[in-house]
């Protein structure tokens, strides 16, 4: 083959770029990460570690699963609609968990290849322990002002107060039981 | 092809290292959740925020937001009255801007107003899960994207925390966490969301003003809701698709 005679060179050169195009695809096979491009640009899988944190607010209904004798006082009044734990605070905490220090370089690069699993996230559930752990039980002086404090700013039919004038420093709970708050509905259990 | 000991002992380990990655797969996600049933957004009512700041309380509980930070905040407009002569001149000295004030986001409420002048409101803001998201587009590395269920999300194991979405969020939600170094931001509570329950913002609202709606639930309150009242996003004019529907809101708001 006459044509191909001093063609040698370009043979050579054709097969290191074929040989570059696969050094390239069988990087790019490891280093982009499997879920990358399943439902656009970005990893698909990042959506389940996303989903998989821990919830700490349980939710009115896992409260009123045994608290039904509550949710029933509640239900008559006022605040029938204020969730259990807008007050009561989450359900679900967390221990003290440690700063973690900012991983090296070389973690951070292996990070990139081999997604880490979400951290352990040490958690006290009340639902699952009641008796070791507890709600913390609101200070209603704290609580019930937040929200009643006499204020031009808030919506003009939502009852407010002003807290020294209204009780003079009387509790709250003497005259008003927070579940059901009127007053004909009892103070102070 | 021959491989001499030596470079066997160099390649095994790079081979170990890249198997792993294909084994590590993709966790599952919720088991009956279909991502393609939901929309998800948001619906604030103004008229019946009260500025207690539960919802900035509870979402730093649910998502160990860092002190300073905001995945959501909520902002006291005081806006002035304009009093006008039957000719049309305004007779006081209103204050062209409004007075925005957001003492720590609102965590712990707002000082008592007195002056009962003017108009003043609650804005409670956070990510408005944009259906065409700024954000999103301007990532290099495709760590930040809206999820098939309408969720703007950051992939933290994937982010570099150049900090381009944080310029690109014309409503300024995101924020790069101290610690991570990395983009940050309401996720919807999309661990909730997915398992049924709704946000922490919304489970802690007293009074209703927060609803998470989803748009692709034809049983949604939504739909009569966005018919029958006067629903705006923030910032129309940027064309962000915007799913954080605000009931009567003031046009000094920005």
């Amino acid at each position: 083959m006459s044509v191909f005679k001093d063609a040698g060179h370009l043979f050579r050169f054709a097969g290191l770029f074929v040989l570059a195009f696969l050094v390239f695809l069988v990087v790019r096979h490891y280093v982009v990460p499997k879920s990358f491009g399943e439902y656009g640009h970005y990893r698909g899988a990042a959506m389940g570690e996303i989903a998989a944190h821990p919830a700490k607010f349980a939710g009115h209904d896992t409260c009123e699963a045994c608290h039904s004798d509550v949710a029933d006082k509640k239900s008559k009044g006022k605040h029938a609609h204020v969730n259990c734990e807008a007050c009561h605070g989450a359900l679900f905490q967390r221990l003290p968990n440690p700063e973690q220090p900012r991983p090296n370089l070389y973690k951070r690069f292996v990070a990139l290849i081999i997604p880490p699993a979400p951290p352990d996230s040490p958690l006290l559930r009340h639902a699952e322990d009641p008796s070791s752990v507890k709600p913390e039980m609101p200070d209603t002086a704290v609580l019930c002002a937040r929200c009643h404090t006499a204020s031009a700013a808030k919506p003009k039919g939502f009852p407010q107060v002003a807290p020294a004038d209204h009780s003079n420093g009387v509790p709250c709970e003497t005259c008003h039981q927070p579940h059901n708050p009127a007053i004909d509905a009892g103070g102070a259990k | 092809m021959n491989i001499t000991r030596r470079q066997m002992l160099i390649l095994l380990p790079a081979a170990a290292v890249a198997w792993e990655a294909v084994l590590a797969g993709t966790p599952e996600a919720s088991s009956n959740y279909k991502m393609s049933d939901h929309w998800w957004g948001m619906l604030i009512d103004i008229p019946k925020c009260i500025g207690c700041g539960n919802c900035v309380r509870a979402c730093q509980t649910e998502n160990d937001v860092p002190d300073g930070h905001f995945r959501t905040w909520v902002e006291r407009y005081h806006r002035s009255d304009w009093p006008m002569t039957e000719s049309g001149e305004v007779t006081a000295n209103p204050l062209i801007v409004p007075e925005v004030i957001s003492p720590d986001g609102g965590k712990e409420g707002f000082p008592v107003a007195t002056d009962e002048s003017g108009k003043y409101f609650f804005v409670p803001k956070m990510c408005n899960h944009c259906a065409d998201s700024p954000c999103t587009q301007v990532c290099p590395v495709g760590a930040t994207f809206i999820s098939p269920d309408g969720v703007v999300l950051v992939d933290q194991t994937y982010c570099l925390g150049c900090a381009y979405c944080v310029q690109a969020c014309p409503y300024g939600c995101r924020y790069i966490h101290p610690t991570k170094e990395v983009a940050d931001k309401c996720t919807l509570c999309y661990h909730r969301i997915t398992k049924g329950l709704t946000t922490a913002c919304c489970e802690a609202c007293p009074t209703g003003a927060r609803q998470l709606v989803d748009l692709k639930d034809p049983k949604d309150p939504i739909h009569e809701f966005l018919k029958t009242h006067s629903v705006q996003v923030l910032k129309p004019q940027m064309a962000t698709g915007a799913k954080l529907f605000y009931n009567d809101l003031d046009g000094s708001v920005r």
